[in-house]
C-alpha cells in the first residue's frame, strides 16, 4: 500500500529510458512519490533503449563481460516478470556453424544454466532451421522483450500507480524541489560523470514472411557474432555491433553488411526479408563496462548500463533503492 | 635477463599485448599492469578509439583509457588488404598516436587472414622511406623476411600459425629455421599462440618476444591469463638462455651407480 502522499518521500527521476522508468517503478515499490521528467516529447526514440534487444539474459551475457553480469543479472528475472505482463519466457538459443564449433565450446564452458541440444533438438525449437544446424545450446530460463512495447508500458503502469510523469520537459537537477534526484540521463550525463564514455551499437529491424523464430537466436562467429530477436508481426530484431565511438550517426555499411551476411547464414530465406530499418545508438559505459551509482549532493547517478540496459535496470534501481533507504533512515 | 632493443628503443618486458576484444577498458588495463608488459598495440580500424566526432563533448574515449595505462603504443594496421589503405592508415596512427612505430599489416585472405606478403613488401618500403619504424606482420618465408630487411625493416614478426586461431607453434621447423637465418635481427612472435606452453614454446626457440591479443582477451578471467602468459614468456626466454638439454633415446639415470649399497 501507498502511504498518503503528504508522508512520502518525493523523488525525481530524470531520463526514460530503460533505467530511468525501471527505477521509477521500484521506488515506487519501496513507497516513494516519483515524479519522472523526460526531456523529449514522445518516450522512446532518442533513448539508446529504444534499440535495444531486449534480451533478459543473465548467462548468455556473460560472454564477453565481467562475471558480475551473471549475479547482478538474475534478479531481472523476477523484476520484469512481476513488473511487465508482455515478457517472453522462451528462453535463448546460441548455435553456430559447423565450422565455428569451437566458439560453441567455449560459450559453453564460460557460461551456465544451458542444455546441449543437437540437431534434433534445435529443430523441435525452432522448427525453421530444419537440419542446419548441428550443435547449439538452450538456455530455457532467459527471457526476452520488445523494448517498444516494454518502455510505454512501464511508463503507463507508473501513472497508473500515481507517478507524474512530464514528457517534453527539459529539467536540471539543481533547479527542482525533490528531496533526492536520481539521474538516468545515460551518455547526456557525461558532463558530470567524467569517466563515462560512449560505445556506438548498430541494428537492423527485419520483415519476413517465410521465417519466423519463438526466442533470440545467438549466432555465434569469431569475428562477427549476431544475435536475432523475435518480434510480433513477423518482425525480426538483428544486432549489435559494438564500436568504440560516440558517433551517432546512421549504420555505415561495412556494420549492415556484416549483420546482414550473418543473418542469411543463419536461414539463407532471410535473404528475401525486408529490411525496414537500420539504426544506431550511443550506449553509456563505465570503464568497466558494468553499472554504477553515484552522488553528489542530492543527486545520485545511476549510469553506464553499456549493452546490458534491460538486464541490469533492476539491480541498479535496486542499489538507488538501498541508497535511498540508507540516506532517509526509512524503514522497507 | 639480456635487453630487448627494437628500433634503438630498450624494451624490458619481451611480451606485448594486443588491446581488442576485452570484456571492458578496466580489464584491459588491468591485464596490462599484471603482466609487466611496456607495449600494447592498437588499431586504428574498427574501434574508432573513441574519437569524439562532437569535439565540444568530454568524458572518456577507449583511446584516454589506453593513454592512461602508461605504457607505449604500437599501433596497427590491422583489416587492411591494401597497400593503400594500410600506408594510409599509419599516416593517420602516426598523427593521431604520436609514434612512428607502425606493426603493419597487408591482409591478403579475408577468412584465414594470411598476409599478403607482396603488398607488405611495398608498403614496409614506402613506410620506411616516410620515416617510420616498421613492424612487418609476415609468415616465416625465408625470402620475403630477407626482402624485408632489404626494404629496411629492423624488426620481423613472423606468424606462429592464423590470427586469432590459437593453434599455436604450426611449422616448428619453418620458426626454427627462420631464428637460425636471422641471429641478429629481433624476432617476434605475432599471431596464433593460445596457450602459454606454446609462447614459452617459442621463447625457448630463441625468440625475441611474443605478441599476443585473443588468448589473452576471449580467456575466462583475461587477468589472470596475462599474468600466466607474462610467467610463460619470461621462463621461456630463462630457458634459452640456459641452454636446454638435448634430448636422447632412451633412458639415462641422473643419480649416479657407483657407490651404490651393495645388499647381500
Amino acid at each position: 500500500m501507498l502511504k498518503p502522499s503528504d508522508e512520502q518521500t518525493d523523488i525525481a527521476i530524470i531520463g526514460g529510458g530503460v533505467v530511468g522508468l525501471v527505477t521509477a517503478l521500484t521506488l515506487q515499490d519501496e513507497g516513494y512519490a516519483v515524479h519522472l521528467y523526460e526531456k523529449t516529447p514522445e518516450l522512446g526514440p532518442q533513448t539508446c533503449s529504444w534499440y535495444a534487444g531486449g534480451m533478459i539474459a543473465p548467462w548468455c551475457e556473460r560472454d564477453g563481460a565481467e562475471t558480475e553480469v551473471i549475479e547482478r543479472g538474475q534478479q531481472a528475472l523476477t523484476w520484469w516478470e512481476q513488473h511487465y505482463a508482455g515478457v517472453k519466457k522462451n528462453g535463448s538459443l546460441v548455435l553456430s556453424a559447423a565450422r565455428d564449433r569451437s566458439e560453441v565450446l567455449r560459450f559453453s564452458r564460460r557460461t551456465a544454466e544451458h542444455v546441449d541440444l543437437d540437431a534434433q533438438g534445435i529443430m523441435e525449437l525452432e522448427p525453421v532451421l530444419g537440419n542446419r544446424f548441428h550443435e547449439g545450446l538452450f538456455y530455457p530460463k532467459e527471457m526476452h522483450v520488445d523494448p517498444r512495447e516494454a518502455l510505454p508500458a512501464l511508463a503507463h503502469s507508473f501513472v497508473q500507480r500515481g507517478g507524474v510523469l512530464s514528457m517534453g520537459c527539459s529539467v536540471s537537477a539543481r533547479n527542482l524541489s525533490e528531496a533526492f534526484i536520481i539521474d538516468c540521463r545515460g551518455l547526456s550525463a557525461r558532463h558530470d560523470l567524467s569517466r563515462l564514455r560512449g560505445v556506438r551499437g548498430e541494428m537492423l529491424r527485419i520483415h519476413s514472411q517465410d521465417v519466423h523464430f519463438s526466442r533470440p537466436i545467438r549466432l555465434l562467429h569469431p569475428r562477427q557474432p549476431i544475435y536475432v530477436i523475435p518480434r510480433d508481426y513477423r518482425i525480426l530484431m538483428v544486432g549489435a555491433t559494438s564500436i568504440e565511438s560516440d558517433y551517432d550517426g546512421p549504420v555505415t555499411v561495412r556494420s549492415a553488411y556484416e549483420m546482414l551476411e550473418a543473418v542469411q547464414r543463419l536461414h539463407p530465406a532471410l535473404g528475401e526479408a525486408d529490411i525496414i530499418e537500420a539504426s544506431a545508438g550511443v550506449r553509456p559505459a563505465f570503464p568497466d563496462n558494468l553499472p554504477d551509482i553515484e552522488r553528489d549532493g542530492r543527486v545520485i547517478y545511476a549510469n553506464g548500463l553499456y549493452r546490458h540496459g534491460f538486464l541490469l535496470s533492476p539491480w541498479c534501481a535496486q542499489k538507488v533503492a538501498s541508497y535511498l533507504q540508507e540516506l532517509c533512515g526509512k524503514a522497507a | 635477463m639480456s635487453q630487448l632493443s627494437l628500433y634503438q628503443e630498450t624494451v624490458q618486458s619481451r611480451f606485448l599485448l594486443g588491446t581488442a576484444r576485452y570484456p571492458s577498458p578496466a580489464s584491459l588495463e588491468k591485464a596490462v599492469k599484471i603482466s609487466d608488459c611496456d607495449i600494447v598495440t592498437v588499431s586504428l580500424r574498427r574501434e574508432k578509439l573513441g574519437f569524439s566526432h562532437h569535439n565540444e563533448r568530454p568524458g572518456q574515449s577507449f583511446w584516454s583509457l589506453i593513454q592512461k595505462i602508461g605504457v607505449r603504443v604500437l599501433p596497427n594496421t590491422a583489416g587492411c588488404f591494401s597497400v593503400q589503405e594500410a600506408v594510409t592508415t599509419a599516416h593517420m596512427a602516426r598523427e593521431l598516436m604520436g609514434t612512428s612505430w607502425i606493426k603493419l599489416e597487408v591482409i591478403g585472405d579475408e577468412h584465414s587472414l594470411h598476409p599478403d606478403v607482396f603488398g607488405l613488401v611495398e608498403a614496409a618500403r614506402i613506410l620506411t622511406e616516410d620515416g617510420f619504424s616498421v613492424f612487418p606482420y609476415t609468415t616465416t618465408d625465408l625470402g620475403v623476411a630477407e626482402r624485408l630487411l632489404q626494404v629496411g625493416c629492423q624488426v620481423l614478426m613472423p606468424w606462429a600459425s592464423p590470427i586469432g586461431s590459437g593453434q599455436g607453434l604450426s611449422d616448428v621447423a619453418a620458426l626454427e629455421a627462420m631464428r637460425a637465418s636471422f641471429p641478429n635481427v629481433p624476432l617476434i612472435v605475432d599471431a596464433g599462440i593460445g596457450r602459454p606452453s606454446q609462447a614459452a614454446e617459442a621463447m625457448e626457440m630463441g625468440f625475441d618476444a611474443v605478441l599476443l591479443n585473443t588468448a589473452v582477451a576471449r580467456a575466462g578471467n583475461p587477468i589472470q591469463m596475462a599474468l600466466a602468459f607474462s610467467k610463460a614468456i619470461e621462463a621461456g626466454h630463462l630457458a634459452y638462455q640456459a641452454d636446454c638439454m638435448e634430448p636422447y633415446k632412451g633412458g639415462m639415470a641422473s643419480s649416479p651407480i657407483i657407490g651404490k649399497a651393495c645388499l647381500g
